[in-house]
C-alpha cells in the first residue's frame, strides 16, 4: 500500500499535468477557448434554476419558496453527476489506455486518479458556479455548508472503490462496462434526485436503505435546501461499504494487474 | 550499476477453453484448470554485466519483444524474476504518450514525466533536448503540424535526455532519416563508452557488430546460442536459410574463429582460394594489387539453377563489398549433376590494411534466404598490407590526387 502511494507521489507530476491536458484539450482549437468551461456548466445551472421555477413552475412539498425545487434539483444532479462520472469512466479507464499500458512501464494506479482528478475538476466549476447563484439570490445556507466536505469525501471514496473494482473487472469481462451502463440508468431513477423522497410509496421507501446513493443525495439535498446538517448516522453504512469497496478494489487491482496487461 | 539478470524467465498467455472458463476459474479457484498455457518464453536465463553490450537476435515471433516488455517490467512474467540495478531507459516504442493536439514543449513536459522525470529535470534538459531533435521553430507547434520523422527525432531526443545506467533498444535505430539515423547511433555509442548498459534487439546485422560485444539468439521462445557475435550472428543468418531440411555446422576455423557452413547440400564448394596474377594461392595481399578469387563448385543433384555470391568482411565481421553472378547477369541453368563449374573473380584489392575474410554462398536467385545450397563463413581469410602505397586508414583505398596551391 506504502509503496503504491509512493509511487504516485513520484509520478505527481504527471498526473497533474495529465488533469491539465485532457481539460484543455476539449477547448483546444475553439475560438472561446477557456469561456466554454464557464458556459457549459452556466447552461445547466441556468436550465435548472431559471427553466424550473419560473417556466415550469415546479414547487417542493411543503416548501414555499419557488426556487426550493430547482435547488433541491441541482444539489442532487450535480453531485450524481460526479458519481456517474467518476465510475462510468472508471470502468473504462484501463481499457482506453491500453496502448500506454501495455508500452510503458509507470505506476497504473495513475491512472484512475487522473480520472478522479478530471472529474473532481469538472464538478468543482458547476458547483461552483451554483454556490455563486444560492449567495447571489440570498440562499447559501450558513455552517452546514461544511458539511458537503466529509459527504463529498465519502462519495468520492465509494465511486473510487466502485470505479477502480468495475475498470479491472471490465478488462476481463466486458459484460460489466456494459451491464453498468444500463444499471447506472435505474440507479438513477431508484434515487431521490430529480422526485422527492414523499412521492415514493410507503411499503417501497424501507428498499432505499440498500441503495447507497440515497443517504448520500439526501444529505447534499438536507444541507442546500434545508439548510440542516447531515445525519451522519444514516451515512455510516455507505461509510463502511465504501472503505470495503476500497479494499477490494486494491486487492483486485494488486491480484490482477499483471495479468491485465495480457488481456488488454 | 546497471545489470541485468534474468533468472529462469518465463512468460505463458492463458487460453480459455471457453468465454465462461475465466468467470469459472474466478468464482470457483479451486475446481480445477480451465485454460491452457501458451509458452511465449520459457527458461531464458542470462546476465548482462555492467558497461556490456549484449544484442539480442531471432525471427520474428521468437520472443523479442516480449523478453524485453517483461525486462522493462511492462509486463509481469508467469515464472522466474528480472533483476535489475540502476536506471533504465527504453527504446521500445517511440512516441508513445504524445498528445497531437499540444505542442512539441508540451509533449515534452508530459511524456517525459511519464517516463519517470521530474519537471525541473525536464526544464534542465529541455534545451539539450530541443538541440538534439533539430526540428527548429516547431517545437512549439502542435504536434499534428509534425512530420513522422520529426515525431521520432523529439520523442528519441526525449527518451535518450539523460544518459540511462541501462539502455533497452527495440529495433529503434533506423529513427528518421539517414543524417539522424547516424547521429542517433551516436549517441548510443557515446552511451555506451561512457559506461551504459545496452540491450538491444535489431535485425540489423552491422548495427548489433559494431555496438555488441555478446549476442544472444532466441529461437521459439528459448535461448539457442549465446556468445560472441560474429559466430551466433552467422549461425543465425544461416538459421534464416535454415527452413527447409538444412544443417547448419559450425566449427573452429584455424584462427580461433568459428566458421558456420549451411545448407542443403545439392551444390557445394570444392575449394576456394585467392590468387595473385601470377597464379600463386596467397593469405597476403598489398594493398591494390590485382588478384583472382577462384571457385570450384561441385554439383550434388540436377539444379534448375545456380548462383554464387561472396562477400568480403572486415574483422568485425562489416560486409566492405558483395556481390553475386546474378548481380553480374551470370547465372547458370539446368545444370547435371556432377557437374563441375569453376569461377574466376579478378579485382584490385583497394583495402586498407587490415585482417578480411570472404564468405561464400551457393544459392537460386538473387538471395540465399530461398534455396541456401550452401553458405560458408569464412571461406577465405586474408591479410592487406600495405608495403608500397603512402600510409592512410580505413578499409577502402581511394588514393586520391592532389593539387595544392600556396597565396
Amino acid at each position: 500500500m506504502n509503496n503504491m502511494v509512493s509511487a504516485l507521489w513520484a509520478y505527481r507530476g504527471f498526473v497533474l499535468g495529465s488533469v491539465g491536458r485532457e481539460f484543455q484539450s476539449k477547448y483546444r482549437n475553439s475560438l472561446l477557448g477557456a469561456a466554454w468551461t464557464i458556459l457549459n456548466p452556466l447552461a445547466m445551472v441556468t436550465v435548472y434554476t431559471v427553466i424550473f421555477s419560473s417556466v415550469m413552475r415546479a414547487k417542493l412539498p411543503g416548501m414555499d419558496d419557488s426556487f426550493a425545487y430547482s435547488i433541491y434539483l441541482c444539489s442532487g444532479v450535480f453531485t450524481w453527476g460526479l458519481f456517474a462520472e467518476i465510475t462510468g469512466r472508471g470502468q473504462n479507464v484501463f481499457l482506453e489506455n491500453a496502448n500506454l499500458l501495455k508500452k510503458l512501464s509507470f505506476p497504473r494506479l495513475c491512472l484512475p486518479v487522473i480520472v478522479v482528478f478530471n472529474a473532481t475538476l469538472n464538478f468543482g466549476i458547476v458547483f461552483g458556479l451554483f454556490l455563486l447563484f444560492l449567495l447571489l439570490t440570498g440562499r447559501l445556507p450558513g455552517l452546514p455548508l461544511l458539511g458537503l466536505i466529509p459527504v463529498l469525501m465519502i462519495q468520492i471514496t465509494f465511486s473510487i472503490g466502485l470505479g477502480i473494482t468495475l475498470g479491472v473487472l471490465n478488462v476481463f469481462f466486458r459484460d460489466v462496462g456494459q451491464f453498468f451502463v444500463i444499471l447506472l440508468q435505474f440507479w438513477f431513477w431508484f434515487t431521490p434526485v430529480v422526485y422527492p423522497i414523499t412521492i415514493i410509496p410507503e411499503h417501497f421507501r424501507g428498499l432505499l436503505m440498500f441503495n447507497p446513493m440515497a443517504p448520500i443525495i439526501g444529505a447534499y439535498q438536507g444541507i442546500l435546501v434545508n439548510g440542516r446538517w447531515p445525519d451522519w448516522q444514516s451515512l455510516l453504512p455507505v461509510t463502511l461499504l465504501s472503505l470495503l469497496l476500497c479494499v477490494l478494489a486494491i486487492r483486485l487491482f494488486r491480484k490482477r494487474s499483471g495479468e491485465m496487461v495480457d488481456e488488454l | 550499476m546497471g545489470s541485468i539478470h534474468v533468472n529462469h524467465l518465463g512468460k505463458a498467455y492463458k487460453q480459455y477453453f471457453t468465454r465462461w472458463s475465466r468467470l469459472a476459474e474466478w468464482l470457483r479457484p479451486f475446481s480445477g484448470v480451465r485454460h491452457h498455457s501458451n509458452w511465449i518464453l520459457q527458461d531464458i536465463n542470462f546476465t548482462v554485466q555492467p558497461g556490456e553490450a549484449v544484442g539480442i537476435v531471432g525471427i520474428n515471433g521468437a520472443g523479442k519483444s516480449t523478453l524485453l516488455k517483461l525486462i522493462t517490467g511492462t509486463t509481469q512474467p508467469t515464472t522466474g524474476h528480472v533483476e535489475i540495478t540502476g536506471s533504465v531507459a527504453a527504446l521500445l516504442e517511440l512516441g508513445m504518450g504524445f498528445h497531437s493536439d499540444f505542442t512539441g514543449r508540451q509533449n515534452v513536459f508530459l511524456t517525459g514525466q511519464l517516463l519517470g522525470l521530474s519537471a525541473a529535470e525536464i526544464t534542465e534538459l529541455m534545451p539539450q533536448i530541443e538541440d538534439f531533435a533539430e526540428i527548429g521553430d516547431y517545437i512549439d507547434q502542435p504536434l499534428r503540424v509534425y512530420s513522422s520523422g520529426m515525431q521520432v527525432r523529439l520523442a528519441f531526443s526525449l527518451a535518450t535526455a539523460r544518459r540511462p545506467d541501462i539502455l533497452i533498444v527495440d529495433e529503434a535505430l533506423s529513427v528518421g532519416d539517414a543524417y539522424f539515423q547516424h547521429k542517433s547511433f551516436g549517441r548510443i555509442r557515446e552511451f555506451r563508452n561512457a559506461g551504459t548498459t545496452l540491450l538491444i534487439v535489431s535485425h540489423d546485422r552491422q548495427a548489433i557488430q559494431s555496438l555488441c560485444s555478446r549476442v544472444i539468439l532466441l529461437d521459439d521462445g528459448r535461448v539457442s546460442k549465446e556468445g560472441e557475435p560474429e559466430a551466433v550472428l552467422d549461425y543465425y543468418n544461416a538459421m534464416l536459410a535454415t527452413r527447409q531440411n538444412q544443417m547448419v555446422r559450425q566449427h573452429e576455423h584455424e584462427d580461433g574463429r568459428v566458421q558456420t557452413i549451411s545448407g542443403t547440400a545439392e551444390a557445394q564448394i570444392d575449394d576456394i582460394g585467392l590468387y595473385t596474377a601470377k597464379g600463386e594461392k596467397v593469405k597476403s595481399v598489398r594493398v591494390g594489387e590485382q588478384v583472382e578469387l577462384r571457385v570450384h563448385v561441385v554439383i550434388n543433384a540436377d539444379l534448375p539453377e545456380l548462383v554464387f555470391g561472396y562477400q568480403i568482411r572486415d574483422r568485425l565481421g562489416h560486409v566492405v563489398y558483395g556481390t553475386n553472378t546474378y548481380y553480374l547477369d551470370s547465372r547458370l541453368t539446368q545444370l547435371r549433376r556432377g557437374e563441375r563449374i569453376t569461377y574466376s573473380f579478378t579485382f584490385l584489392a583497394n583495402l586498407g590494411p587490415e585482417s578480411y575474410s570472404i564468405s561464400s554462398a551457393l544459392h537460386a536467385s538473387n538471395s540465399h534466404v530461398i534455396a541456401n545450397y550452401e553458405w560458408r563463413d569464412l571461406s577465405v581469410v586474408f591479410n592487406v598490407v600495405n608495403i608500397d602505397s603512402p600510409a592512410f586508414v580505413g578499409t577502402a583505398w581511394l588514393p586520391p590526387h592532389l593539387e595544392c596551391s600556396r597565396g
